[in-house]
C-alpha cells in the first residue's frame, strides 16, 4: 500500500504540526503531550468544549477546533484513543471558570481515557461534563455489547453544543443540547473497501471486487453483514433504513440529513446517494430542512459512505445555522 | 515475612519483563478478537514505568505502585491504560505510607485493584475480560490471608494460580465488554488478552516475592 508519509511512527505528529502551520489563524498546536486548542482559548465565562480520539479521521477532531463548535481537540494515535496526560491539559487550557464538556465516542478506550482525565480535572477544581455520542444504528445488540458506537452524528453535537456553548449557554444547558442531538440523530455506513493503518501495512480486513461490507464504523472493523456490490440507490436504501426506523421519522418530520465520505469516495458519489437519501425521506413525508455532504469523518482511505439524519427542532436548527469558523467548517462569518 | 518497596520494584521489573517476552503472543490473542496493540501498549507501558522508577525511586510500596499507575495512565492508551492505572492507584491507596505489607495488607490490597477495574470498566464475572483473572485472583488471596497460617508469598502464590486459570477459562465465553463484544458469538474461541496479561502481573508479584 503506497502512503505519503516519512515514518509510520510520525505521522500523527507531523500532520498535525503541519495542520497547525496552515490554521495558524484559528488553533494552536501543542506538542508532548500533542492536543490542539482554539487561538483565543480560554474564552472569557464561556463553556470550553473538548473532543478527542484516534487519528485517522480527519478532519475530525482538530478540523473542528474554532469559534462555534469545539476549544480543543486531543488526537491519539491512528484508531487509538488518546491518553489522560494528554487530556487534562487540554481541558485545563480550554477552562475560563466555566466548566468544560467532554464530547466522546462510544468506545471502551476513549470512555475510559476522558473518564480518568475527567476526574483528574475535576481534583482540580474544573467542572466537567460528558456528552456521549452513540449515533450508529448497526450495532443492533447493545445489550450484549460495549454499546452501540459513536460515528457520523459526533459531528453534529460537536457544531450544536459548541453554538450552544458560543451563545452563552451554561455547563448543563451545553451537556444537555449535546444530549439532545446524540439522542436524535442516527447513522449507519458501508464500506467498499478497507482501510490500512500505517503501522499495520495490511488492510484491517479483506473484501472481494464484488463484495460491500454494511454496518461498519470508522476503525476498519467489520461491519453488521457483508453483501454483494449493489447500486447506489440500492445501497443507500439499505443505509436510511434502519436510521429512519430507529428514529421513528414521520411525516411532518424536519430533518438535517448528512452524507459523510469515508475518505475514499469522490464527492461526485456522495450526491448521487444524497440524492437519492433526500427521496426516501420525501416519500415518507418527512422534509429535509438542513443539509451537509463531505468528509467530515473518515477513515483513512476507505471508500464508502456513512447516512445521519437528525430530527429537527427550532432550537437545533438556530443553533446549527450560528456562525462557525473552524479548518472543516465555516459559515456566518 | 512482610513485604517492602524492594519487592515491589522487583515485581514491577519483572511485569516489565514479562510483558517484553509475552508481547507478540498478547498482540496475536488481540489480533483475534480486538484491534492487535494489546502487547505493543502493555510493553511500552511498563517500560516507561521502568524509566520513572529509575528517575525517582520510590520509598514506600505504595509510591511504587502510585507511580505505575500514573505511568500506565499516560503511556498505555486505549481500555488497558486506565484499567491497570485505576487497579495500582487503588492498590496504592489501600497501603497508603505503609513500610512493610503483611497478608492482610496484601490481600486487601488486591481486592481494592479488582474493585478498581470493576469500577472503571463496568464488566462483571464472565463476560471476558481481565475481571475473569482479578476476581478469582483476589478471592484465592483472600482466603489465604484469612487463613492466618499464609504468608506473603503463599497469598501471592495463591493469586497467580487463581488468575491463570481464570485466564484459561476465558477462552469459551462471549464477549460482552470491550471491543471483542462487537464480534459476538465470534469471540468463543479465543483467550482475553487483558485476562492473560493480568495473570502475567500476578505471576509477576508472586516471582519477586519467592
Amino acid at each position: 500500500m503506497k502512503k505519503l508519509i516519512n515514518d509510520p511512527r510520525s505521522v500523527v505528529d507531523e500532520s498535525v504540526e503541519g495542520f497547525g502551520l496552515v490554521h495558524a489563524d484559528l488553533v494552536t498546536v501543542s506538542a508532548d503531550p500533542t492536543f490542539i486548542t482554539r487561538k483565543d482559548a480560554p474564552v472569557e465565562g464561556k463553556v470550553g468544549l473538548v473532543s478527542g480520539g484516534g487519528s485517522g479521521h480527519e478532519p475530525l477532531h482538530a478540523g473542528f477546533v474554532g469559534m462555534g463548535m469545539l476549544d480543543a481537540a486531543v488526537p491519539g494515535a491512528v484508531f487509538t484513543s488518546p491518553t489522560p496526560d494528554q487530556i487534562l491539559p487540554a481541558t485545563l487550557a480550554v477552562n475560563s471558570g466555566a466548566g468544560v464538556v467532554h464530547i466522546v465516542k462510544n468506545y471502551t478506550g476513549d470512555v475510559l481515557n476522558f473518564e480518568t482525565a475527567g476526574e483528574l480535572a475535576q481534583a482540580e477544581g474544573v467542572e466537567v461534563r460528558t456528552v456521549l455520542v452513540n449515533d450508529d444504528v448497526a450495532v443492533e445488540d447493545s445489550l450484549y455489547t460495549a454499546g452501540r458506537r459513536g460515528v457520523g452524528g459526533t459531528v453534529l453535537v460537536e457544531k450544536i453544543a459548541g453554538a450552544a456553548a458560543e451563545r452563552g449557554d451554561g455547563l448543563d444547558a451545553v451537556a444537555a443540547i449535546g444530549d439532545r442531538v446524540n439522542g436524535n440523530v442516527r447513522t449507519m455506513g458501508v464500506a467498499l473497501s478497507a482501510c490500512t493503518v500505517p503501522h499495520a501495512g495490511t488492510p484491517s480486513f479483506d473484501l472481494e471486487d464484488n463484495e460491500i461490507e454494511i454496518g461498519i464504523g470508522i476503525h476498519g472493523e467489520p461491519g453488521r453483514h457483508r453483501i454483494q456490490m449493489e447500486n447506489a440507490n440500492g445501497i443507500t436504501d439499505r443505509l436510511l433504513e434502519p436510521v429512519l426506523g430507529d428514529l421513528g421519522i414521520a411525516s411532518g418530520d424536519k430533518v438535517l440529513l448528512f452524507v459523510n465520505g469515508m475518505g475514499g469516495t469522490p464527492l461526485s458519489e456522495l450526491y448521487i446517494v444524497y440524492r437519492r437519501a433526500a427521496q426516501v425521506i420525501a416519500d415518507r413525508g418527512a422534509t429535509v430542512e438542513r443539509s451537509l455532504v463531505g468528509n467530515y469523518i473518515t477513515a483513512l482511505e476507505m471508500q464508502g459512505c456513512s447516512i445521519s439524519v437528525l430530527r429537527l427542532d427550532d432550537e437545533l436548527t438556530q443553533l446549527w445555522d450560528a456562525p462557525v469558523h473552524t479548518a472543516a467548517l465555516r459559515w456566518g462569518v | 515475612m512482610m513485604l517492602d518497596v524492594k519487592w515491589a520494584v522487583k515485581w514491577l521489573t519483572m511485569c516489565a519483563q514479562a510483558m517484553a517476552e509475552h508481547r507478540v503472543e498478547l498482540i496475536e490473542l488481540d489480533r483475534a478478537i480486538g484491534d492487535s496493540d494489546h502487547g505493543e501498549n502493555m510493553d511500552r507501558g511498563f517500560q516507561a514505568v521502568l524509566d520513572k522508577l529509575a528517575e525517582a525511586p520510590p520509598e514506600t510500596p505504595g509510591a511504587a505502585l502510585k507511580l505505575t499507575a500514573m505511568t500506565l495512565m499516560s503511556k498505555v492508551g486505549g481500555a488497558a491504560g486506565p484499567l491497570y492505572g485505576t487497579a495500582f492507584l487503588r492498590a496504592s491507596t489501600f497501603l497508603g505510607d505503609a513500610a512493610e505489607v503483611d497478608p492482610a495488607a496484601l490481600a486487601g490490597a488486591l481486592l481494592a485493584a479488582r474493585d478498581g477495574i470493576v469500577a472503571r470498566g463496568k464488566a462483571e464475572s464472565g463476560d471476558k475480560t481481565m475481571v475473569d483473572a482479578w476476581t478469582p485472583a483476589a478471592e484465592a488471596a483472600q482466603a489465604v490471608a484469612a487463613g492466618g497460617s499464609g504468608n506473603v508469598l503463599a497469598v501471592l502464590v495463591a493469586a497467580a494460580e487463581a488468575a491463570e486459570a481464570g485466564a484459561v477459562a476465558t477462552d469459551p465465553l462471549v464477549a460482552r465488554k470491550g471491543r471483542a463484544s462487537y464480534l459476538g458469538e465470534r469471540s468463543a474461541g479465543h483467550r482475553d488478552p487483558g485476562a492473560a496479561s493480568s495473570a502475567l502481573i500476578l505471576r509477576a508479584a508472586a516471582g519477586a516475592a519467592a
